[in-house]
């Protein structure tokens, strides 16, 4: 990638040094630090030191009140064996699956009817957008009240079409799907990303598609996907960074008073766990091992999306 | 990963400019479906699914004016009309001791607004330098916000409560709006796309008009960028008036507690789960009490909401 910085012809690290140290004499450069001092000390405080220490916690055993003792790598060795650590992850990939395809499909669906309709367009999306700006913990009770087994009204519906509905809340095989379903349900942003993408490929593509012929499917397939290549591989994965660090819907649902054990196993997602080892068990070492393994996770997973993307998204203007 | 290439960068550049400029939308692309059948069709199908989309909120609405026995009777309009669940009942959301449920609204409001101001004004400082001082160590300072948006919370969140923990901070408000003075990376990055769009020629004519840095950004930019703060504040303002996780670690006393927090501890003890009654007539009144507001801003500023999204997707 090109950088902004390289334009000038390569100079000599020396020069490149000196050029550097000159700017300091400029007044503009100490403005220009002074506009970022906020930043700057926010960085050291909240960013800098807490990585380092987090770091440093990772290796030792510290519960708060007594002092930090240092046991290597022992964390880390003892997180392959944790058996809730497996639970955790996969309770969190099952629901990955479940709610990443089905949060991108209706998301494309919704905008991609958006997109073609000439009336009522902008209501529809307002309508459809309302459940992004419900609190989690609102959205976690509605979940807990409509996928109610024997009184909510997901089941209700279900028993018009005489299929008998699953006790969602409480049966272990059904709590990941419902909250899945549920979190389809907040398809909102999703959505306007995807219309505001749709919105911008040029027409002139669809209409020399169809002197050529070229049926829906095709149009779609081979103009649209293209073209709104970049909007799916953004959503893809900041939806499945979503998957992979949920929290509050699952806790408001399943956790703090009067859990069942069977449930809690069902519902135990890896940032519950983290939570928990912290600030009920105050495992401080463990838990922070834990987090750098979640930072591991979501950036091996972000790496793979990226490089499989490369070969599928099109930036339009790049030259391949 | 800290150099963005200039594609990305123009690409931004046009989202966050299109984001703020209040512009008429454009035409819809492909041109509309000429044919009505087409289009009776898929207005068919979009208010089909409206009613999908819209049912949780009225059922939760209808419920929270119901009577404890019919709460699950899935009637749109209440049998008996008991709007004591909210005020004058036994139970009722606005009494219920240890639940200062109107406390809890107030907290919400200030810390959010006050989080969300100090992050938008700081943010536009930062972004402000980043976009139009040339200085030595920008690339390097602009690649390590970049870098910062890729740390998730949970690797943060343990020493930075150990760290308001030292100060003897648990247990108060300030953990959940001081790290606001410090400006927020994302939004330092939106905002700078923002501020690159701004011809530079307006400062340098400012400059000669005898304006300092200051009241360059002050007297220009900041009025310029009016859409992108606007922006900022409400995505941030939402993220508070959502988060539980902070509150849930830092918060002890009822009375310091924000709404999410205050929702989870009435499901708590009135839901069946945790040894209450099963009042979910109470429970439904404080979800709709925790809904309402979000819904009133975005009355207000639904524009902003929604470019402001699309303008995050048309970064990717």
């Amino acid at each position: 990638m090109a950088s902004v910085a390289s334009s000038t012809t390569a100079p000599g690290f020396r020069e490149k040094a000196r050029r550097w140290a000159a700017g300091f004499r400029e007044r503009e450069t100490w403005a220009a630090y002074a506009f970022l001092a906020p930043w700057l000390i926010g960085f050291v405080i909240f960013t800098a030191i807490p990585m380092g220490w987090s770091a440093w916690l990772s290796l030792t055993d510290y519960s708060v009140i007594q002092d930090a003792k240092y046991v290597g790598l022992d964390n880390y060795r003892f997180m392959l064996d944790d058996p809730k650590v497996r639970l955790a992850l996969t309770n969190n990939l099952t629901f990955a699956m479940f709610s990443v395809p089905g949060v991108l499909i209706v998301a494309l669906g919704l905008a991609m009817i958006l997109n073609r309709v000439k009336w009522g367009g902008g209501f529809f999306r307002t309508v459809f957008y309302l459940p992004n700006i419900t609190p989690p913990v609102a959205v976690a009770i509605l979940y807990l009240l409509l996928f109610n087994g024997s009184v909510g009204v997901v089941n209700r519906g279900l028993e018009l079409i005489h299929v008998p509905g699953p006790f969602w809340t409480t049966d272990p095989t059904w709590i990941k799907p419902g909250l899945a379903l549920m979190n389809v349900w907040s398809v909102g942003g999703t959505m306007v990303i995807f219309l505001a993408a749709l919105k911008s490929v040029p027409p002139h593509l669809y209409e020399a598609a169809a002197i050529d012929g070229a049926s829906a499917w095709r149009r779609f397939r081979d103009i649209t996907l293209p073209m709104i290549s970049p909007a799916i591989f953004f959503n893809l994965i900041i939806q499945t960074i979503y998957a992979f660090t949920l929290f509050a819907e699952a806790y408001t649902a399943f956790f703090g008073a009067g859990t069942k054990s069977n449930q809690t196993e069902a519902a135990l997602f890896y940032g519950i766990y983290i939570f928990q080892e912290a600030f009920v068990n105050f495992r401080m070492g463990y838990a922070s091992a834990l987090a750098w393994l979640l930072f591991v996770i979501i950036m091996v997973i972000t790496a793979v999306q990226v490089k499989v993307g490369n070969r599928f998204v099109f930036y339009e203007g790049d030259r391949r | 990963m800290s150099e963005v290439s200039p594609d990305v960068q123009v690409q931004a550049r046009q989202g966050a400019i299109a984001a703020a400029a209040p512009k008429p939308p454009r035409r819809s692309l492909p041109r509309p479906n000429r044919s009505w059948f087409g289009q009776g069709i898929f207005l068919f199908v979009l208010a089909g699914l409206s009613v999908l989309f819209v049912y949780p909120f009225v059922w939760v609405l209808s419920a929270s004016f119901k009577p404890q026995s019919q709460v699950f009777d899935n009637r749109i309009i209440p049998k008996d009309f008991h709007p004591e669940n909210y005020w004058g009942g036994d139970p009722s959301v606005f009494d219920i001791a240890d639940a200062p449920v109107a406390r809890w609204l107030f907290n919400s409001l200030w810390l959010g607004g006050l989080e969300a101001l100090l992050v938008t004004f700081v943010s536009a400082i930062v972004a402000f330098a980043f976009a139009y001082f040339r200085f030595p160590g920008r690339n390097f300072f602009f690649g390590l916000v970049l870098a910062t948006l890729m740390l998730p919370n949970q690797v943060m969140m343990i020493p930075r409560y150990l760290i308001f923990n030292h100060f003897n901070l648990v247990n108060t408000q300030y953990p959940l709006w001081v790290p606001g003075i410090f400006g927020s990376a994302f939004y330092i990055f939106l905002q700078r796309q923002f501020f690159l769009g701004i011809p530079r020629e307006l400062f340098e004519a400012a400059r000669i008009d005898g304006d300092n840095y200051w009241t360059m950004f002050w007297r220009i930019a900041l009025p310029i960028a009016k859409p992108a703060l606007i922006v900022t504040f409400l995505f941030e303002f939402q993220a508070k008036w959502f988060d539980l996780l902070d509150p849930l670690i830092y918060l002890r006393d009822t009375n310091l507690f924000t709404l999410p927090l205050g929702l989870k501890t009435i499901l708590d003890s009135f839901g069946t789960g945790g040894g209450g009654q099963g009042d979910w007539q109470v429970i439904v009144a404080a979800t709709v009490i925790a809904t309402i507001p979000m819904i009133i801003l975005f009355g207000f500023f639904q524009r902003y909401f929604v470019q402001g999204i699309a303008a995050q997707g048309r970064k990717g």
